[in-house]
This record gives C-alpha cells, sequence and structure tokens, in this order.
C-alpha cells in the first residue's frame, strides 16, 4: 500500500489565551500531498496557514486530529521533513557551507560524502562560490537559497515551506520563485509551501489549498494544469494563469470581506 | 552664484556627525574640565584641601609610582577584582544558562535573587568580616555580592535572546536538546555573554573601594579610605583617576576581544 507523503486529517488548533478563554485558530483541517507533488496552503493573514506547517514540521502540538508522513504519524520534528522558515535561520557564527553540512550532523554519511552532499546543494541554489561566506555577507535572498540548500541536504521526504520569500523585495521574490521552480524540477522533491500571494501560488504548485479566514478551514481545492516547465514570463502571460488568479483571489477577497481584513 | 560653505549639520536627529567633529567635541569637554580645575586651584577659588591642584595630583602619581605603592595597590586590587569577578562569573554562567533555557530554573532561581540584588552590597560588610575574617576573602565576597546577583540575570538574558527560530530549525536537524543547547543556544548566545563579562567587571571595578572599605592594609580602594582620614585629597582623587583608568582599561580589552572573536556577530550589511 502506497501512502500520500503528507496527509493531513481532521486537525484542529485551540490556543489557550488564559483566564479559561480560548482560541480556534484551525477547524477540521484535512488535506494529503501526493509524492512529488507541488502543494500550496493559500490563506489571509491569521488563518493559521503557518501553524498547520509548523504541527506538520512538529514544532507545534496539535490539539486533535493526526497528521502522517509516509503513513507514519508526526509527534515530533524529524528528519523525515526539511523546513525552511520565513525569518533567516541561519547559524551567524558558520559559513554557508558549515550551514549545511550542520544539518546532516545526524546523518551516517562519511565526512567525504557530507563534502560531496554540500557542495552538490550549492551548487543547486547557485551559492557555490559563497561557500565560505558568513550569513553576514550576504542578501536576503541569499539566506533563503542557503536555507533551502540546507533543508534539502539530507533528502527530506517533504519539504515544508512557510513564506520563504515573505521577507524580501518584489524583483528579489521573482528571481527566487524561478530558483526553486529549476531546484524542483531536478529532483521534485513533495512540497507543502505556505503563502498568501495568488501569483506566488500559482506560478509554483500542482495544487492550492485555499483557507478561509480564522478560524482556518479548507475552502477551496484549485488545480493548477499550467505546463511545465514554468517561468514568470510565459507562465504569468497565458489565459489559463489569469483566470486561476482571478478565481483564487474572488475566494480570497470573499475572506477578507467577510472579516473586515 | 556663489555657494555659500556651510558648517556640517551637528544636531540632526539621528545623523552621524564628522569623525574630527564627534571626537573634537568629546577631547574639548575633557580639555574645559581640566581647564575649569586649573582656574578654580589656581587662582586660589577654592581652599587646597577641597580640590588640589592637577599638579599636585600629579606630583602625588610621580611619589606613589617611585616609592612603589602604586604597584603594589593597582596590581593587590587587580587581584582581588579578578578573582571576585571570576567566582561571581564562574557560578552565574552556568545558572544563567539554566535560568534562561528552563522555566523551571527560572522560577527556582529568580525571586531568590530579585530579592538579594536590592540589598546593598556595603551592607554586607560587617557580616562578611563576621563570617569570613579579614583577609582577602572577605574582599572577594563582597565584589561578588556586589555582581553576581546581576551577572546572573544578565547571563539569563543573553541566553533568552537566542531566536527561537534557530532552536526550532536546529531540532528539524534532528537534534536532542542538550545537543541544540550546546552546539546552537550557547554558540548564539556567546557574544551576548562576552559583552555581559565586560560590563559586570565595570560593575566589580566600581565596588572596589567598598571591597577594601575595612581591614584593608593594601589596595587602591585602601589607599582612598586612608586619605580620607588624614585630607589627603589629591591622593582621593589620584585614586579615583586610577580605579577609572584601569576599568576604562579592562572595558576595552574586553571589546577589541569581542571584535576580534564574533566578527560574525557585527552587522557588515
Amino acid at each position: 500500500m502506497t501512502y500520500p507523503k503528507l496527509s493531513v486529517e481532521r486537525v484542529s488548533k485551540w490556543y489557550d489565551l488564559g483566564h479559561g478563554e480560548s482560541l480556534l485558530a484551525l477547524q477540521d483541517v484535512s488535506l494529503t500531498v501526493q509524492p512529488n507533488e507541488f502543494v500550496s496552503l493559500l490563506g489571509p493573514s491569521g488563518c493559521g496557514k503557518s501553524t498547520l506547517l509548523m504541527m506538520a514540521a512538529g514544532l507545534e502540538e496539535i490539539t486533535s486530529g493526526h497528521i502522517f508522513v509516509d503513513g507514519r504519524e508526526v509527534e515530533g520534528p524529524g528528519l523525515d521533513r526539511g523546513v525552511v522558515f520565513q525569518t533567516y535561520t541561519l547559524f551567524p557564527w558558520l559559513t554557508v557551507a558549515e550551514n549545511v553540512r550542520f544539518a546532516l550532523k545526524k546523518s551516517n554519511l562519511t565526512a567525504a560524502e557530507q563534502e560531496e552532499r554540500v557542495r552538490h546543494h550549492l551548487e543547486l541554489v547557485g551559492l557555490a562560490a559563497f561557500a565560505s561566506a558568513y550569513p553576514n555577507q550576504l542578501s536576503g535572498g541569499m539566506r533563503q537559497r542557503v536555507a533551502i540548500a540546507r533543508a534539502l541536504v539530507y533528502r527530506p521526504q517533504i519539504l515544508l515551506m512557510d513564506e520563504p520569500f515573505g521577507a524580501l523585495d518584489a524583483q528579489t521574490r521573482m528571481l527566487m520563485q524561478e530558483l526553486l521552480l529549476e531546484v524542483w524540477q531536478q529532483d521534485r522533491t513533495t512540497v507543502l509551501f505556505v503563502t498568501h500571494d495568488v501569483d506566488e501560488a500559482i506560478l509554483l504548485s500542482d495544487r492550492i489549498y485555499v483557507m478561509t479566514a480564522r478560524p482556518g478551514r479548507i475552502k477551496a481545492e484549485l488545480r493548477v494544469d499550467l505546463p511545465r516547465p514554468r517561468h514568470w514570463l510565459e507562465t504569468e502571460g497565458s489565459l489559463h494563469f489569469a483566470e486561476l488568479r482571478h478565481e483564487a483571489l474572488r475566494l480570497l477577497h470573499e475572506e477578507v470581506r467577510r472579516t473586515g481584513g | 552664484m556663489k555657494m555659500k560653505r556651510r558648517a556640517p549639520p551637528l544636531l540632526e536627529l539621528r545623523r552621524p556627525i564628522p569623525q574630527t567633529w564627534y571626537w573634537g567635541a568629546g577631547l574639548s569637554f575633557i580639555g574645559a574640565f581640566l581647564l575649569a580645575w586649573v582656574l578654580l586651584t589656581s587662582l586660589g577659588l577654592v581652599p587646597r584641601i577641597f580640590l588640589p591642584s592637577p599638579l599636585a595630583v600629579a606630583n602625588e602619581l610621580v611619589r606613589q609610582a617611585q616609592s612603589g605603592i602604586l604597584w603594589q595597590d593597582a596590581s593587590i586590587s587587580l587581584y582581588r577584582i579578578f578573582v571576585g569577578w571570576l567566582l561571581s562569573t564562574l557560578l552565574a554562567v552556568p545558572i544563567g544558562i539554566l535560568m534562561g533555557n528552563f522555566h523551571f530554573f527560572e522560577g527556582l532561581f529568580e525571586p531568590f535573587i530579585d530579592l538579594v540584588r536590592y540589598m546593598p552590597a556595603v551592607a554586607f560588610v560587617p557580616l562578611t568580616i563576621l563570617w569570613l575574617g579579614v583577609g582577602d576573602t572577605q574582599k572577594f565576597a563582597i565584589l561578588f555580592i556586589g555582581t553576581f546577583f546581576q551577572e546572573v540575570l544578565l547571563i539569563m538574558d543573553n541566553v533568552k535572546t537566542v531566536p527561537r527560530e534557530l532552536i526550532q530549525i536546529s531540532s528539524t536537524f534532528g537534534l536532542s536538546k542538550w545537543e541544540i543547547l550546546r552546539h546552537v543556544i550557547l554558540r548564539a548566545a556567546l557574544p551576548g555573554i562576552w559583552d555581559t563579562f565586560r560590563i559586570t567587571l565595570g560593575w566589580a571595578w566600581t565596588y572596589l573601594v567598598v571591597a577594601e572599605l575595612v581591614a584593608a592594609s593594601v589596595g587602591l580602594g585602601y589607599r582612598i579610605m586612608r586619605a580620607q582620614r588624614f585630607l589627603e585629597t589629591e591622593t582621593i582623587i589620584l585614586g579615583i583617576l586610577i580605579i577609572g583608568a584601569m576599568g576604562l582599561i579592562t572595558d576595552y580589552l574586553f571589546k577589541i576581544t569581542y571584535k576580534k572573536f564574533f566578527r560574525w556577530a557585527l552587522q557588515t550589511r
């Protein structure tokens, strides 16, 4: 029997606000991500999409429901999942190569194999020339490229990305999205990608789950059958892209209208 | 049309000013202070016993340096400060790290530390003499009391400022909590801890006079207290200046070693 790479089953999340009050952040969310699929969670801010990703990463407790990776229930963080945050998470005291290599601390690879893995992944994100630079010498976009290389270097079953380009300027973000497409095209690691950017979700994904405003629920599922490989200019110019964008915006618009943003 | 040469704007909100103006201002202020001192004393506006002239203080410096008192005082004081501060640091670092990482230890120690840290170190002088006698141990104890309870809270804060995301991402690489503590939290907190060392060693200098208040026979603080008895105002002023200068030097040593050890922590872009 084959399992989906990621399966979220009726997950809810309550936050305890103290004084006997609590807040429902996510309500009964179910979704699946198939092997080699690129799936986005698209929703207005505060809808709990990042919370869901953190729960899948094992970094946030699940109030009720279950999350499975490859058929095994998530009980904490693990090497079967790679995570990329929106904030910069490189270790500032390590060089770029040492940062990537740090993620292999728990692997059984020999030193030479580790070296080779690190080199390969830095090439993948186009940063081989910066192997011995320190994070404070890098731009925001470069730091996120290192973070992606570091999350892929131990070959996780699924890559969980929480608005990884959210802190970057619009032009850098476009470059990073295309770079991610190129990297993904090579080995098609399964990805769950959280974003509130409609264009980003369409450009990158095979499927998009659109979420409601808080409490977050799955509002709709959009299939993105645009041909791959994709590039900004060709893909964004197609009629189908425009239709998908219109539909996604309509769904989001309903939500922000309903809650007043 | 002729361009008018304008003085650089010096009083813009948060705008840096040229280096020459910056340093010039600081040196001028010290210069003005010295000048006021010279004028007050040379014009006889203040009796010598209240405020001796800078020359008298300089003569006292030469006298103490030639007789060897200065070196004896400075080295014994340096030794006391270093041991007192080291004892405080050896205890503050592990306890501060535990408090910053484990809520339990914060709950265990913080109420007690908060209580003690507002107690004046000088009030412990009689007790420490009673308990520890009049030797160096009593001096170490005063320096310890003056330093430790603040230092441990600063170390706790240093540890707490390590971003949560760094800890979370490390756990996704399969590291245990002890490995994260050692390889990530401590490494990330180290520059802040180093800065805490700089600040607390500075405080130790300010507690020197208190530590050498009673039952000392040598030391920079003792020299000041003794001079008070004989109204040797120039000795008092000299002692204060030397303590200030030595504090400045140790501060500076920590600053340059910080830049050497923690280049990665300096913001370059």
